[in-house]
């Protein structure tokens, strides 16, 4: 085996606060070789990014090591000087944040700043470095290097600012790449483009890389070795291949049951979902870290803290029962539980509908405010929900998929177009609503922390829709709001709490409590689980699911994130520029023929199994701005299957494939199937 | 609707992540805690409490009478008798600090109190309803700011006539606009959240959104803003005093002091000192405990 790059050895980590001392990473080993990829998984809080940050010495003012060695290419990191560090970090580290726009500096362009890098570290001259920027943006692709040299950060997107960003960091040639969820902020589509750069560049540098993600569908694309981390330990290490295939940590298990798969079948399951909340660093429990929310726990786990063990070959973990771990995990696999049935079943009666519905906003130029520009965000939109019934809406950021619902919720008004409501058309702003108008409409908002109001305790924000809307006295109200509380499986301890006591999970519970507490007839639901963490999505949408069939109510949801819409949804509308694509029942949508955008989306979905094979279709650039809305289809400036000069002339028919499923393309709907029929997106090697 | 009976059971999988909800340390201790890293947040609110209780009691301790004059001894230097020494009239210059006190945190207090309530309503309203009304306000309020501060109190005073109550409107109309301006940036940002959206969504009147949603979480700013409103308004009173158009004679109150102290001030500097540090001390403290008291009160973790 060649000698490491970077070898991290009982690596242990503290963050001094007022609380205390807290222990954020506890006696982490790992090595890297040369070209190698080696994933840190876990979920917010789990110390992926401090242990990063940790063994380069780049930590919080607050942070230090207290224990452990780090060596890159055999130098002790932790003992080198602060110059001879800089210099290590300039030369010889690359990494690359979360957010490309705050790691370039907005007054300087971007070919400056590139060419920096040359200039300071390599010691080249001018024209050196310049011609290095230059040669560094057409290895990442960039389309138009040179002019790209001339821009300010704000005038590229975020896809093309990430790829600056990892061209500057691979400039020195670095022997380490940190890249600390590079691809998080991004679009779905644009993440899986920088993906599939990340992946080329794997093989065409000798850079060891460091990926930190909380999304074990990315880890599948780039890493080779993944180590997965909880509350500040390693639970378990191994190759890409066998952490997926045959994990053997109860942990490991748990969070690969939470993630939703495509699964056209229309009977829906519960996820898997991970019992108790991940401890505060300031209460860890005992024994094994992960001991009080195992399903394998036993008496000894509790109490003595287990090591990290080689179970099959090269495969360490830090279960004391991995045996048992791995003997079960087939059966766990397929052992969620079924949903409960419909209290009422679902109707097909349309509950609320929106036909032709157009919200334009109108920004003004100049001090006199004369020429307008419009903003096209929803564009002649028709969409029916049913009763008891899911609508996901899918799309880019920029799609309209937030206004669309916000104008059916009044909260903006509609610049044409009709919304209606169990057959009666409803007035444009919540304010000329009437009650029961209001009380049918309720919303669920995709930040926790917005959504509910910081000085108002649970039991109050729960408790006023039914005062408000339902009538009740305030005793009345608070007794049912207890109530309320119990069906979204919160204590009834809660109501006297202010949201800063809950964690985002907690404070999207109630926000689906006040949204179901007066008993409305549908609920919007913005992106509520696109903030949180991987487990408990699993939970807050299992949630969702059970209460619909209890209550009966329908609901709109709208995610970017493809997988979760087609677990929740019945029906799916795919958004494009203010536009919808394509509609039809789940089913429908997930098969071809697709229209070409959806197939994009299937695509660049990363799907957390190492042995799907994923076609690449892959988008070009971003959506183009909703001012400035292509001519003919709109998608035709991305479109992979660009016709010619009928897709960018004409606006493409709606082709009935079903009854209940249509699509607006130029292409037959045959020759489409047939096209994507070859290339089925999901062949697995295993059916 | 959700019929939540005894019999309701949340099945197992969809109870994970319920906590216990670990109960934070109480707050107070937190605060006593930065405060205590603080000195002069400390020293200065100890000061000003110490101000404020002078205001409440300082008639009761005061040794002699504010306006008790004592013929045969005229501007004595301080002494066990006077400690603060005695002015031009032979009145007790401590006894006349004290009784001071107390008027100047009426005034300031009450003019300083009054801006805060009219200047947050108008903001509050302005910035969450937004559009031509907003405007028109805006700009209004932008004239009386346009003006210096302490020559409009002059043109206002000197037109109206110096008394207390006009004294407290001045102060109150010289800062409502500054207020607004605080209050409405504060719904202007507020009215966007969504838990106000969700407020709209089920129908809430305007004056619920305005005094139950966005108010409540636009007081750190407006407290912070009140006492740096404080502050300038003892100074402002403590001026027109000097200038002859706050407090009138033989009212004790520190600016007045002050003027009547200038013409003696190679003689009796005493007569002028005391009054004078006063009003400094008390200007500082107040926005000593102003600063590191927001600090102190913030949420979140100090991580200092």
């Amino acid at each position: 085996m060649t000698e490491p790059v970077l070898e991290v050895e009982g690596l242990s980590i503290v963050y001094q606060t007022e609380v205390g001392t807290l222990p954020a990473v506890r006696d982490v080993s790992f090595a890297i070789a040369p070209h190698e990829s080696f994933g840190l998984v876990g979920e917010s809080g789990s110390g992926k990014s401090t242990l990063a940050m940790g063994a380069i010495r780049s930590l919080a003012t607050n942070g230090r090591v207290t224990a452990g060695s780090v060596r890159l290419n055999g130098v002790d990191l932790l003992s080198v000087s602060k110059k001879e560090l800089r210099r290590l970090w300039g030369a010889k580290i690359g990494v690359v944040y979360q957010s490309p726009l705050s790691a370039l500096n907005p007054s300087i362009t971007v070919g400056k700043q590139l060419a920096e890098v040359g200039e300071l570290h390599l010691e080249m001259n001018r024209a050196e470095a310049r011609q290095r920027a230059i040669e560094m943006l057409t290895r990442v692709a960039m389309p138009d290097p040179e002019a790209v040299m001339l821009r300010y950060p704000h005038q590229l997107s975020g896809g093309m600012l990430q790829r600056c960003v990892i061209a500057m960091s691979l400039t020195t040639n670095p022997a380490l790449l940190i890249l600390d969820e590079p691809t998080t902020a991004l679009d779905v589509t644009t993440q899986a483009v920088v993906l599939d750069l990340i992946a080329d560049l794997k093989r065409e540098f000798d850079s060891a890389i460091l990926y930190i993600t909380h999304d074990l569908g990315v880890v599948t694309r780039i890493c080779d070795t993944v180590a997965v981390m909880y509350a500040g330990e390693t639970m378990e290490r191994a190759s890409l291949r066998d952490l997926f295939k045959q994990p053997l940590h109860p942990y490991t298990l748990s969070l690969l049951g939470c993630i939703p798969r495509f699964d056209p079948s229309p009977e829906k399951r519960f996820l898997a979902t991970i019992p108790g909340t991940f401890p505060h660093l300031d209460d860890l429990p005992s024994g094994c870290v992960f001991s009080p929310r195992c399903e394998f726990v036993e008496e000894a786990c509790r109490t003595a803290h287990p090591p990290l063990v080689e179970g099959t070959d090269g495969h360490l973990t830090g279960c004391r029962r991995w045996q048992m771990v791995s003997l079960l995990a087939e059966k766990l696999r397929g052992a969620s539980a079924a949903l409960p049935p419909f209290t009422t079943p679902p109707g097909d009666e349309v509950l609320a509908a929106a036909h032709d519905v157009k919200t334009y906003f109108s920004s003004y130029r100049g001090l006199i405010r004369r020429r307008r520009a419009e903003v096209k965000a929803v564009d002649d939109v028709s969409v029916d929900v049913r009763s008891g019934q899911t609508l996901g809406v899918v799309g880019e950021s920029g799609s309209g998929k937030t206004t669309l619902i916000r104008t059916i919720a009044g909260l903006t008004p509609a610049t044409a177009g009709v919304i209606s409501m169990r057959g009666l058309q409803l007035a444009s702003t919540t304010g000329k609503r009437t009650r029961d108008q209001l009380k049918d409409i309720q919303m669920v908002f995709q930040n926790p922390d917005a959504s509910l109001n910081p000085r108002q305790s649970v039991g109050d924000a729960v408790s006023r829709p039914l005062v408000l809307l339902c009538g009740l006295s305030k005793s009345e109200a608070r007794v049912r709001a207890q109530q309320l509380l119990a069906a979204v499986n919160l204590p009834e301890s809660y109501d006297e709490r202010l949201p800063e006591d809950l964690s985002g999970g907690e404070k999207q519970r109630v926000a689906i409590a006040r949204a179901f507490a007066a008993a409305p007839g549908i609920i919007l639901c913005d992106e509520p689980i696109s903030s949180l963490d991987v487990s408990v999505q699993g939970a807050l949408m299992n949630l969702l699911m059970e209460l619909q069939r209890e209550q009966g109510t329908s609901y709109i949801f709208i995610s970017h994130d493809l997988s979760a819409v087609q677990h929740l949804s019945d029906w799916i509308a795919v958004v494009y520029l203010g536009r919808v694509a394509e509609l039809g029942t789940a089913a429908r949508v997930l098969r071809p023929p697709f229209h070409p955008y959806t197939e994009a989306l299937l695509s660049a979905v990363p799907v957390a199994d190492p042995d799907v094979q994923q076609r690449a279709v892959r988008l070009r650039g971003s959506v183009p701005s909703a001012m400035d809305v292509p001519s003919g289809c709109r998608f035709h400036t991305r479109c992979p299957r660009f016709l010619g000069d009928i897709c960018a002339q004409e606006e493409p028919p709606q082709r009935e494939n079903a009854f209940d499923h249509w699509l607006a393309c130029h292409i037959e709907l045959q020759e489409l199937a047939r096209l994507q029929e070859q290339t089925l997106m999901l062949t697995r090697e295993a059916d | 609707m959700i019929e939540p009976n005894a019999a309701h059971a949340p099945s197992p999988m969809a109870t994970a992540e319920v906590t216990s909800g670990r109960n934070r340390r109480a707050s107070w201790i937190l605060y006593w805690r930065r405060l205590k890293r603080r000195p002069a947040t400390l020293i200065a609110t100890i000061i000003f409490v110490g101000f404020f209780g002078l205001a409440v009691i300082g008639p009761l301790v005061a040794p002699y009478g504010y306006a008790d004059m004592d013929m045969k001894s005229l501007l004595k230097a301080p002494s066990l008798a006077h400690l603060f020494g005695t002015d031009e009239y032979g009145r007790d210059v401590l006894s006349r600090v004290f009784v001071g006190t107390r008027n100047i945190f009426l005034l300031s207090g009450s003019g300083t109190l009054m801006a805060v309530v009219i200047g947050t309503t108008i903001g509050l309203l302005s910035g969450y309803v937004g559009g031509r009304w907003d405007e028109v306000v805006m700009r209004l309020l932008d004239v009386l700011l346009a003006f210096p501060a302490l020559l409009l109190a002059m043109v206002l005073l000197s037109s109206v006539g110096p008394s207390n109550l006009n004294l407290v409107l001045v102060v109150t109309v010289l800062y409502i606009p500054i207020v607004a301006r605080v209050a409405r940036s504060m719904a202007l940002d507020l009215r966007t959240k969504e838990f106000v959206e969700a407020a709209r969504l089920r129908g809430e009147r305007r004056r619920y959104v305005l005094f139950h949603e966005i108010l409540p979480n636009a007081m750190s700013p407006l407290m912070v803003e009140a006492s740096i409103r404080f502050s300038f308004s003892i100074f402002l009173v403590a001026s027109l005093g000097f200038l002859g158009l706050g407090v009138q004679p033989p009212s004790a109150d520190w600016g007045l002091q002050v003027n009547e102290a200038r013409d003696f001030i190679s003689v009796a500097p005493w007569t002028l000192l005391f009054p004078a540090a006063a009003i400094a001390i008390l200007v500082i403290a107040t926005n000593l405990m102003t600063d590191g008291l927001r600090q102190v009160l913030a949420s979140g973790l100090d991580t200092e």
